[in-house]
């Protein structure tokens, strides 16, 4: 018998709908799965036992009366605990929230609904997504299932380790400044940081308004172009959705990448640890091979990424956590953790009367240019490779003492936030047993193609086989 | 006066929308259950998001327009952050330096002439009260009126005395009821006033160094007194030659007076940016001109039109144009009598005078109304010559009346009608010969 | 130390411990630090990015949708009484 957690979403989807495995199995199987697991890699912080199998039954009467089946009907996902979910506790994986149930659904969340998912669980977290490891959580860090001295990387900790270690077949997350890319790189999984606003935020607790992207990891990159044809679109509740019409990001996902243009930024190159820059090195010679066509580019503001960055987002931050003050929802200020008050204090400071033009507004001007890097370089290239973060998945504990250390890891993500263009992360290879991912980054609303990319790369590196020995 | 007031205000006008600023609960929030009229953005929970009313948009700058401010093409929202239990977000989404509406101007009797500063969206706060719960003091909270439309009014310190200011909340309350944003009624909370008062010595150039905000003004009938009593007050301190404290007051119904709040001593940082949940507003002059275009008459323009077109007296035409819907009844009726001979006059004496329901009245059956009780049809120098030989006609008819047989008056009547083959009204006819036969 | 931490945790609503205020303080020093990098970048004919959709006039038209009842509403409130949520009394009058 298979073990049915090693399945992809689209293998999963194919054997219930030809009847060759019923909803409630699939879903007992990996229900099983993340309850023996959970304590090893405190990956869920509330695991929807009932609800799951509610609504596998459910998906199961619809197979039986024949039905047609939406594209994500009975596939357990699990959700970063940053989305609201009517009717089941919602953390923020923070004290402040520990046990908010809200009393409505996000946007994303109401989609997959409709698509008939079975909603496993709500993942751990950098608390309020601030931080690069799952270390900020004030729930406990969650563990690498590679390695599980080793952090899984952040802020979407718990979705990385979840689906990597087969409790799910696929996780929701979110990225500003990386949360999703990281550590689906540190965890050998397909993440996706969509364009800003293909996506809508409604729902999901605000960190930066303008950057934060929601997105999802999962095994494979047919999988993860699947969950986007569902959560991609505009939405009135979100005024910074695109009105653009989706794709569909499926269809000629196996297309090839013959004669695309694909940039390396020098940039991002300049310092990597040589033995990361080799597999990315690597993985751009079997791009080649397979037809592309691979040039030098230059993104010359890449440097200010990082203080454009952290200036920006705890700006917005600071705003955005001022509702949390315990009178209609929640426990007090008190209760939130250090790094969450360290960038209120940072945002404060910077949004405040005397430092805004220094700063904020600085930064704002900055944040063009960076764009307009990346809107050049398209003009002579379809898509860009680059590394993910610049090193390999860290031991717990090991950087927790210095922000700005943890903020400089960053490096190779937060410009694509600053952009506001969409990257796809994908296995690359390993290094000492430990995964490690690259990016594919493409111009505004061209996921389509950055999954065509992605595809050829996978389909011939196979790099997703690779399973965690848990 | 030694000194002069320096007077700038601060207006806000609650719109009468059907829904809130940034959410689509009701914005009528008025008497209803506590915290029935919410969602996730009005309330401030996680994740939820704002998208702004076109139509509170499009009345804000109906109500520039209408005080004569240009409606620059590039607008935007900012956030403007600051903690109080009736803010559920911990900001404001607001206006800060690309408003909808600036530079416009009013002009006020005795042709003074008030600079309006901009006039721009925000949404309101929630409803706090205070209270007793078991023993203990308490505030409650109502966000029912959370994110409800506000347009803020600002205007430059060109008020010299309390009366222009009252003169002032008069016409923008009439402004917006003729525009149909809102009632713009003080005691309901629909128009809320925070003046700014200082004072110069007579003649001096110049603004004073300082100025004191009044609020809690909750009524039309306090306005002159609150803005009087701080005048006088601040009088007093430069009297013994202090400068009066830069500061907050709040107006105290009960004691009459301005009292100093104990509010924090620092200015409030507000860390203005801008809004990113929303994005920016970009007219083309063609809407601009739309918008313009489709502002109904204002009050101001109303008053001097009926000044030209009827010989009413000020007094009449202010009664007339009071209210939108009376002027137009009032255009209305005269249009109709215009066919019937019934003049402006004679429909403004009825509507002032007799105050019928002009809800339940059109304006034709109200012409129809005058016309029976006068006898317009025929021209009075011809009634009074048929009266006049019907009279000679029936001796025997009027002396039996004039004996007491008051029946004898409807042949009389009778009489009169035939001769004006209709013309003339029963009524009046009797009334007539009733005075004549005195 | 360059921010004046305990007036920008009154502006921020949080109490911090006097251990607190020296560390974040000491932390928050050094990232100030790195940020004066960004004066190395001219900027003085660039507008500033506010919104990186370049989207423009998103609104709603102006329609009354069904509400959340008042037990949603206040269905995570600690404190409520008779359908308003409670807080301890308030002495000064608001802001505007």
């Amino acid at each position: 018998m298979v073990d049915v957690t090693n399945l992809t979403l689209q293998d999963a989807s194919k054997m219930l709908s030809s009847k060759q495995i019923k909803a409630k199995e699939l879903t007992e199987a990996f229900l099983d799965r993340t309850k023996k697991l959970n304590e090893k890699l405190n990956s869920f912080i509330t695991i929807t036992e009932d609800i799951a199998l509610k609504q596998a039954e459910k998906v199961d009467k619809l197979i039986e009366g024949n039905q047609k089946l939406p594209p994500l009907a009975g596939m357990p996902i699990g959700v970063k605990d940053l989305f609201c979910t009517k009717g089941i506790k919602t953390t923020a994986a923070s004290k402040v929230l520990e046990n908010y149930v809200p009393a409505y659904d996000s946007t994303v969340v109401s989609k997959i609904k409709d698509s008939q998912t079975v909603i496993l669980g709500k993942t751990n977290h950098d608390a309020w997504a601030h931080g690069a490891s799952g270390e900020n959580s004030d729930f406990g860090p969650t563990k690498n299932p590679y390695d599980l001295e080793r952090v899984p990387g952040g802020s979407s900790s718990g979705s990385a380790a979840a689906v990597a270690s087969g409790q799910c077949i696929a996780a929701l997350s979110t990225d500003t400044g990386g949360s999703t890319r990281q550590p689906a790189s540190f965890c050998n999984l397909v993440g996706i940081k969509p364009t800003y606003g293909r996506v809508s935020r409604y729902g999901v607790m605000a960190m930066a308004s303008s950057l934060d992207t929601i997105g999802h990891m999962t095994k494979t990159v047919w999988d993860n172009a699947q969950i986007l044809n569902v959560t991609a679109g505009n939405d009135t509740n979100d005024a910074t959705t695109s009105p653009r019409p989706v794709e569909d990001y499926i269809k000629e996902i196996e297309k090839g990448v013959k004669g695309k243009r694909i940039g390396l930024p020098r940039e991002y190159f300049d310092g990597l640890d040589p033995k990361i820059k080799s597999v990315i090195d690597k993985a751009s010679k079997e791009l080649e091979n397979l037809g592309a066509i691979i040039s030098d580019i230059s993104l010359p503001h890449t440097q200010y990424g990082i203080a454009t960055y952290y200036i920006i987002v705890p700006s917005e931050i600071s705003s955005n956590l001022a509702r949390y003050d315990g009178i209609r929802y929640g426990n007090g200020r008190d209760s939130f953790g250090a790094e969450a008050k360290r960038r209120i204090i940072l945002g404060t400071f910077a949004l405040s009367s005397g430092y805004y033009d220094a700063y904020y507004l600085k930064a704002m001007k900055v944040r063009r240019l960076i764009r307009d890097d990346f809107v050049n370089a398209f003009k002579n290239v379809d898509a860009i490779i680059a590394p993910v973060s610049p090193t390999l998945p860290f031991k717990i504990g090991e950087k927790v003492n210095d922000p700005l250390t943890m903020y400089l890891a960053d490096v190779y993500t937060v410009n694509v936030n600053l952009a506001g263009i969409p990257s796809l992360t994908v296995p690359a290879g390993f290094i000492d047993g430990l995964p490690v991912g690259m990016q594919v980054i493409g111009p505004d609303f061209s996921e389509k193609l950055l999954y065509q990319i992605g595809s050829a790369y996978e389909q011939k590196t196979k790099w997703y086989k690779s399973k965690p020995n848990i | 006066m030694k000194y002069t007031p320096v007077v700038g205000l601060e207006v806000h006008i609650e719109l009468y929308t059907k829904s809130k600023m940034f959410c689509s609960c009701s914005a009528d929030y008025f008497g209803k259950e506590p915290n029935t009229h919410t969602c996730p953005v009005c309330l401030g929970l996680p994740g939820a998001l704002p998208v702004p009313n076109k139509q509170a948009i499009e009345w804000c700058v109906a109500m520039g327009q209408a005080l004569g401010c240009k409606i620059p093409l590039f607008s935007k929202f900012d956030r403007k952050n600051y903690f109080y239990p009736d803010l559920p977000k911990g900001y404001q989404i607001s206006q800060y330096d690309k408003p909808f509406c600036v530079e416009g101007e009013v002009t006020l009797s005795g042709d003074k002439k008030i600079r309006i500063t901009r006039a721009h969206m925000e949404e309101d706060t929630a409803k706090l009260t205070h209270a007793k719960v078991e023993g203990k003091n308490v505030s409650l909270i109502d966000f029912n009126r959370s994110g409800v439309p506000l347009v803020e009014i600002v205007t430059e310190p060109d008020f010299e005395n309390a009366q222009e200011v009252v003169e002032y909340l008069k016409l923008l309350q009439q402004t917006a009821r003729y525009l149909g944003v809102s009632q713009a009624d003080m005691e309901k909370g629909d128009m809320r006033l925070e003046p700014n008062i200082s004072l110069k010595k007579a003649g001096e150039k110049g603004l004073p160094g300082y100025k004191v905000e009044v609020k809690n003004i909750n009524s039309f009938k306090f306005v002159e007194k609150a803005i009087s009593f701080e005048i006088g007050r601040q009088s007093e301190v430069l009297d013994i030659g202090q400068i009066p404290k830069q500061e907050t007051r709040g107006w105290n119904e009960q004691k009459q007076a301005t009292l100093s709040q104990r509010s924090k001593e620092e200015a409030h940082d507000y860390r203005y940016f801008p809004e990113p949940d929303i994005p920016p507003i970009r007219w083309n002059q063609n809407q601009i001109k739309e918008l313009e275009k489709k502002l109904p008459e204002l009050p101001q323009a109303k008053f001097k039109k009926f000044q030209k077109e009827y010989a009413l007296s000020a007094y009449d035409i202010e009664i007339l144009t009071r209210e939108k819907s009376t002027a137009d009844y009032f255009e209305e009726a005269v249009s109709a009598g215009e066919k019937h001979n019934v003049t402006a006059k004679q429909i403004a004496n009825v509507i002032i005078n007799k105050k019928p329901d002009l809800e339940k009245t059109l304006p034709a059956q109200l012409v129809q109304n005058i016309k029976g009780q006068s006898t317009q049809n025929i021209k009075q120098a011809d009634l009074d010559k048929i009266l006049e030989e019907v009279l000679k006609s029936n001796p025997q008819i009027v002396d039996s009346y004039k004996a007491g047989k008051i029946n004898a008056i409807q042949v009389l009547i009778g009489k009169v009608m035939q001769q004006t083959k209709g013309q003339a009204s029963a009524n009046e006819v009797k009334n007539i010969l009733e005075k004549l036969l005195s | 130390m360059k921010i004046d931490i305990s007036h920008v945790a009154k502006l921020a609503n949080l109490k911090l411990s006097p251990a607190e205020e020296k560390k974040f303080g000491d932390q928050l020093d050094e990232v100030l630090d790195y940020f004066t990098k960004l004066n190395e970048v001219k900027t003085e004919i660039v507008q500033p990015i506010d919104h990186i959709t370049g989207l423009e006039n998103v609104q709603r038209q102006d329609v009354a949708q069904p509400s959340l009842s008042q037990e949603e509403a206040l269905s995570a409130t600690r404190k409520t009484h008779n359908g308003f949520i409670q807080v301890e009394a308030i002495l000064e009058s608001g802001d505007h």
